[in-house]
Parts: C-alpha cells; sequence; structure tokens
C-alpha cells in the first residue's frame, strides 16, 4: 500500500508539487493522469526516494520513505522513466545484477530470474547482449528486472511511452496480473485511454495539486462528462483557472 | 557478497566487455608511451651515432690549390666530391638546398700559406638548416685540427715548443654514473606511467555519473536498496583495478621495450630490471584512488559522456604539472615535497631508475599523503553522488 500526504517539491523557484495526497490499496491499479509537467514524475520520484520532499509525507507499507529509505526501497518495484540497460550485459545479467543488489540470496537469484523471464516472454533474448535491442524488448527486460525481487509496490513512469500495439496489450496484461496477485499497482501517463482502460482508480493531477481522486465512474459523475477524456479536461481546466 | 562488492564486481565484467574501455586501457594507454619512447630514442641514437662513424661527403671548388688540406680531410673521414663550378653557383645551389655545405679554396691559398699571413678559406652553408649545421660543425672542426696542427709545426720550425699555446689544461671529470645519466632521458617515464594509469580507468570514472545518466540507468539504479556510498566506492574501486591493470602493463611493455634499445651507446644503462618494475607499481599503485577519484569527480558535473571525455583529457596532462616545473627548477627530492602527488611518484621513480638508495621516509609520505589526498577527493564524489541534483 502507498500513502502520500500533503507532499510538497520546488525546484527552485518553479513549484512541481504543491500538497499532493492520496492512496494507493492493494489489489488496485491507480493511475496517475496530469498533463506534461503536472508532477507525476516528481511524485513518483519521492515515492522510489531519489528526490526528497520538501514537506509532507509518503509512506510504503507503512515504511517512511524518508526516514527509512533503504527498507522502503526493498518494497517497491520501480520503471522510472526512460529505464536504462547496461548495453555490455546479457538481458539475464541485467535482471540478476538487480537481484543481487536486492540482496537475494546466491540460489534463490537463478530461479527468480528464469521465473520473471518467463513470465515476461523475453527467453528468446535473455541471453543476448542487450545492445540493439528494441524499445518494447528494452521495456519488457527492465520490467523484469524491477520486479525480480517480487515486490508488493509497483511504480511505473510512464510504462507505455513509444511501446507499440502489441507490446501495450502485454504492459495490460502483466499489470492486471500483478493485481490479481494482491499488488499495489501505481503508474502515470498522460495517455486518458490507457488509464480508463485499467485502472480501478485515478488520480487526476495539474499544477502540482491533485484535481480529482476517484474510480472512472466517479469521475464520470462528478464532472458530469460522459466521456473520461471530457471529464479529464474539465477536472484539469478547473485547477487550472482556480486563483 | 555486499553491494560494493557486487557492484565492482559487476563494473569490472561490463568493461571488459566494452571495446571503448579495452581499447584504452590495455592498449592505448601502455602502449603510448613505450612506442613514442623507443620513437624518440632510436632517433637521437640515429643521429648522435651517425656523426662521426659515417664519412661525410663535402664538395670543394679549388681542391687543387690545398693538395695537403685535402689529404688531411681525407684521412678525417671526409669525402671530397664535385662541386659547382665557381663560387657563385655554390653559394646558389646551398640557398637552395642542393648541398648542405660547399668549401671554397681560393687561388691565393697556397700563397698566403706560403708566406705565413692568414690564409683564408671559406664554408658555405645555411646556418637554420640544422642538418647543414651539423655537417658544417664537423668541417670545422677538421679545419680547427689542421689549423693547429700547422700552428704546432711553425712553432717547432721556430724552435719553440708548442705547450706555450696551451697554458690552460681544461679536464672534465664526470661522475655521472651511466644509470645516472639515462635518469635525464628517463625522466619522462614516469609521465607515461601516470599517462597510462589514468587513460585505464577514465571510461569507468565517466561511466559513473554521465554514462549511467546518458544510458538511463543512473536512476533505475539508486531505486535499489544500496546506498549511494556503496555504489560510487564500488565504481571508484573498479575504476582504480583498470587503471592498476593499465599501468602494470604499461610497465612491462617499458621493461621489454628497453631491452631492445642500445641504450648503452648513448652511454646510459637505466636500471629497470624486474625488480624495479615490481618497485614502481607498488609506488605508483596509491595514485590510483586520486586518479579515479578525481577523474569521476570532474566528470560528476559534466551532462554528457562526449563532455566528459572533453574534460578528462584536460586531467589527462594534470600530472605533467608538477613533474614539468620541478624539471625547469631541477629541485633535489626532500621530504616536503613528497606530499605534492604525480611529483612524488616522478622523484622517487627517477631515483629508483639512477640505481639511488631508497629513502623509506620519501616512499612512506608519498603513498600516505596520495592516499589521504585520494580518500579525500573519493569522499567529496560521495557528497556529491548524494545531492539530488545528480538526476540532471
Amino acid at each position: 500500500m502507498i500513502s502520500v500526504n500533503d507532499l510538497h517539491k520546488s525546484f527552485g523557484e518553479v513549484k512541481a508539487i504543491d500538497g499532493v495526497s492520496f492512496e494507493a490499496q492493494n489489489g488496485r491499479i491507480t493511475g496517475l493522469l496530469g498533463p506534461n509537467g503536472a508532477g507525476k514524475s516528481t511524485t513518483l520520484r519521492i515515492l522510489y526516494t531519489v528526490l526528497k520532499p520538501d514537506s509532507g509525507s509518503a509512506t510504503i507499507d507503512g515504511i517512511d520513505v524518508v526516514a527509512d529509505s533503504l527498507e522502503a526501497r526493498c518494497r517497491i518495484g520501480s520503471l522510472p522513466h526512460g529505464s536504462g540497460l547496461y548495453p555490455h550485459l546479457t538481458a539475464r545479467e541485467n535482471i540478476a545484477y538487480y537481484a543481487k543488489l536486492y540482496r537475494m540470496s546466491a540460489d534463490a537469484i537463478d530461479e527468480r530470474v528464469e521465473q520473471v523471464v518467463t513470465q515476461l516472454d523475453i527467453s528468446a533474448f535473455a541471453d543476448r547482449r542487450t545492445k540493439g535491442f528494441s524499445h518494447g524488448q528494452r521495456t519488457k527486460v527492465a520490467l523484469a528486472r524491477a520486479l525480480v525481487h517480487e515486490p508488493r509496490n509497483i511504480i511505473l513512469d510512464e510504462p507505455s511511452n513509444g511501446l507499440d500495439v502489441m507490446a501495450t496489450r502485454s504492459l495490460r496484461d502483466l499489470i492486471r496480473q500483478l493485481k490479481s496477485a494482491g499488488k499495489c499497482v501505481l503508474f502515470s501517463s498522460h495517455v486518458m485511454q490507457e488509464v480508463a482502460a485499467l485502472c480501478d482508480e485515478i488520480v487526476i493531477i495539474a499544477d502540482g495539486q491533485v484535481a480529482l481522486h476517484d474510480s472512472p465512474d466517479g469521475i464520470r459523475n462528478a464532472t458530469g462528462c460522459e466521456d473520461l477524456e471530457d471529464a479529464f479536461v474539465k477536472a484539469i481546466h478547473s485547477v487550472e483557472t482556480s486563483p | 557478497m555486499n553491494a560494493l562488492g557486487t557492484v565492482f564486481l559487476k563494473e569490472v565484467r561490463d568493461n571488459l566487455r566494452d571495446r571503448r574501455t579495452l581499447l584504452s586501457a590495455l592498449l592505448m594507454g601502455p602502449l603510448f608511451g613505450p612506442i613514442l619512447f623507443a620513437f624518440v630514442i632510436n632517433l637521437s641514437l640515429k643521429q648522435s651515432l651517425s656523426d662521426d662513424s659515417e664519412a661525410l661527403d663535402v664538395p670543394v671548388i679549388g681542391r687543387e690549390h690545398a693538395p695537403n688540406l685535402i689529404e688531411y680531410l681525407q684521412s678525417h673521414n671526409i669525402n671530397i666530391t664535385e662541386a659547382p663550378a665557381d663560387r657563385a653557383t655554390a653559394e646558389e645551389a646551398v640557398k637552395t638546398g642542393d648541398y648542405d655545405l660547399v668549401l671554397v679554396i681560393p687561388e691565393t691559398f697556397g700563397d698566403q700559406l706560403a708566406s705565413s699571413v692568414p690564409a683564408t678559406i671559406e664554408v658555405i652553408s645555411d646556418q637554420a638548416n640544422t642538418q647543414a649545421e651539423r655537417q658544417s660543425r664537423r668541417v670545422m672542426r677538421a679545419l680547427r685540427s689542421y689549423n693547429q696542427a700547422l700552428s704546432a709545426m711553425r712553432l717547432l720550425a721556430r724552435g719553440v715548443s708548442p705547450v706555450v699555446l696551451r697554458p690552460l689544461n681544461i679536464d672534465v671529470v664526470d661522475v655521472s654514473t651511466p644509470s645516472g645519466r639515462s635518469a635525464l632521458l628517463l625522466g619522462m617515464l614516469s609521465y607515461f606511467f601516470l599517462f597510462a594509469l589514468l587513460t585505464g580507468g577514465m571510461n569507468l570514472a565517466i561511466d559513473t555519473t554521465a554514462g549511467e545518466r546518458e544510458r538511463g540507468s543512473l536512476e533505475p539504479l539508486l531505486c535499489l536498496p544500496v546506498t549511494r556510498d556503496q555504489l560510487i566506492f564500488g565504481k571508484i574501486l573498479a575504476a582504480c583495478a583498470f587503471m592498476a591493470v593499465s599501468l602494470s602493463l604499461s610497465l612491462v611493455a617499458f621493461h621489454v621495450t628497453l631491452k631492445f634499445i642500445p641504450l648503452e651507446k648513448l652511454g646510459m644503462t637505466p636500471n629497470f630490471g624486474a625488480l624495479v618494475v615490481v618497485q614502481a607499481f607498488l609506488l605508483l599503485l596509491p595514485f590510483t584512488l586520486l586518479g579515479a577519484s578525481l577523474m569521476t569527480l570532474v566528470a560528476s558535473f559534466t551532462k554528457s559522456f562526449k563532455e566528459a571525455q572533453t574534460w578528462l583529457s584536460v586531467v589527462l596532462l594534470a600530472p605533467t604539472l608538477p613533474i614539468l616545473i620541478v624539471s625547469i627548477l631541477m629541485v633535489r627530492p626532500s621530504t616536503a615535497l613528497m606530499f605534492i602527488p604525480s611529483l612524488s611518484q616522478h622523484l622517487l621513480l627517477v631515483g629508483l631508475i639512477k640505481n639511488e638508495p631508497v629513502n623509506m621516509l620519501h616512499v612512506l609520505v608519498s603513498v600516505i599523503g596520495t592516499l589521504i589526498i585520494g580518500g579525500i577527493m573519493a569522499l567529496i564524489c560521495a557528497r556529491l553522488y548524494r545531492r539530488e541534483g545528480l538526476l540532471g
């Protein structure tokens, strides 16, 4: 479970997020939706502990991300924006490197790497060096790498960016699998359709603030728009015009 | 295994597969020095040895006016060859470079000599041409000794001992040992070693920050339950390891190269046996920590791999500075100087090559001083690595 409580973060003069609060429950898919520059990535970066908030707090399974960041990191599997692989290592070696750094025991590593290789359907190219992999292949390996330590919470920053139709579909399947395994999945996107198709909960962020947090149906009702895209535009507009 | 070890092993494996690193660490860095050195030495050997052992061809105008002089020159390994017809064409030919020099003996030479008037003889040469300058020096030397022989004969004919013209007998006693003389030339070796060492770890140092960032692998790496100190120290240690390998290859390459260079012909017997190779390695080893940290530090301020490479090529030159200053000022090794990295290694290495006794205090100060400065640099790197701005 991920809980975010009144986060603030500024970069110099620019307020990236200005009081963001929401919860993402286990066994549910929560989508963080917002236009470019709304503060989605900053929020996620605070959650996977590479940034520290100016004020407010966030917890992963009740563990504070600032006070006990190492423990919090163990409980997250994350796919940061544009996740890079090591081109001279094979896909399998890339995954195993992370498994080692997640302090998994040597016996468990081989077995678990094999599991994620099968789960993400990358066995065809698992033993090739990742140099020259397609974007879809790289994303799959990066996902496998993020899941290798069986985290309870999964945070994905715009995971479908640049993926083709087939890759997007298998990504959606994977996210649903994770949900049915009882994981807490939080991902960001600026594509309405994607969020609508997948999410149990939608958190709409605009200008560093939460504009709406509800189920897709709840959002339709609250904004009075049948089409989610219209609802999205309306919600963002209401934040941007408020003083 | 702890995280630091995991990071270290991964970096080593990753870079062993990287052609760019391998090329610079295991080939370019270690071999650049020996090849350049062998080239320079062979060139200077050729120049200095060719001087007196080879016959010199000298075109002479008016050889018939001074048969004795011609004979004298020929007995001093100088061949008399065909010259241009007259003095004016000779001057023109030397100017255009067709001839290096031309000796002109005027018609009046014999008469002047017979009547004990200073006899004029001309050497036409281009003093701006180094090759010609060396030849004319040799011809001048031969003419001067002919001059001396003649004056000695004239004095003897008048019943005076030629010794009266030599009030001074100047004797230069050279106390430098053959190894000592080599040190002048081999002084530049220490820079080659430092260069090889730094080149060896350059790509790893860049990769720690700019490289990981450019590849997009930095952010997921920082999400792992590993402290940033473990990451950066693991990476710096891996850079140190590559630097040590590059250094040892470079030392061995020199050891082998020196066997094929006839340095004893230059009056040098450098002390660079297997034992010195090992000692030099141990003396230079502490510099790897400083080198790796310094390069990581500089690279961490850059935005991309290319930019980092540009800045690090400046760092490659940094160790020359103290060495250069000291070579110009001709400073003797002292304990205070041993606190200066690169300089202390240079001075100790020169001492080794000169076969001088090793001053253990100097070694101790050099090793500890360099390690401390390197350690401080590494800590600064770690501090910078903890910044949020690291992600760029």
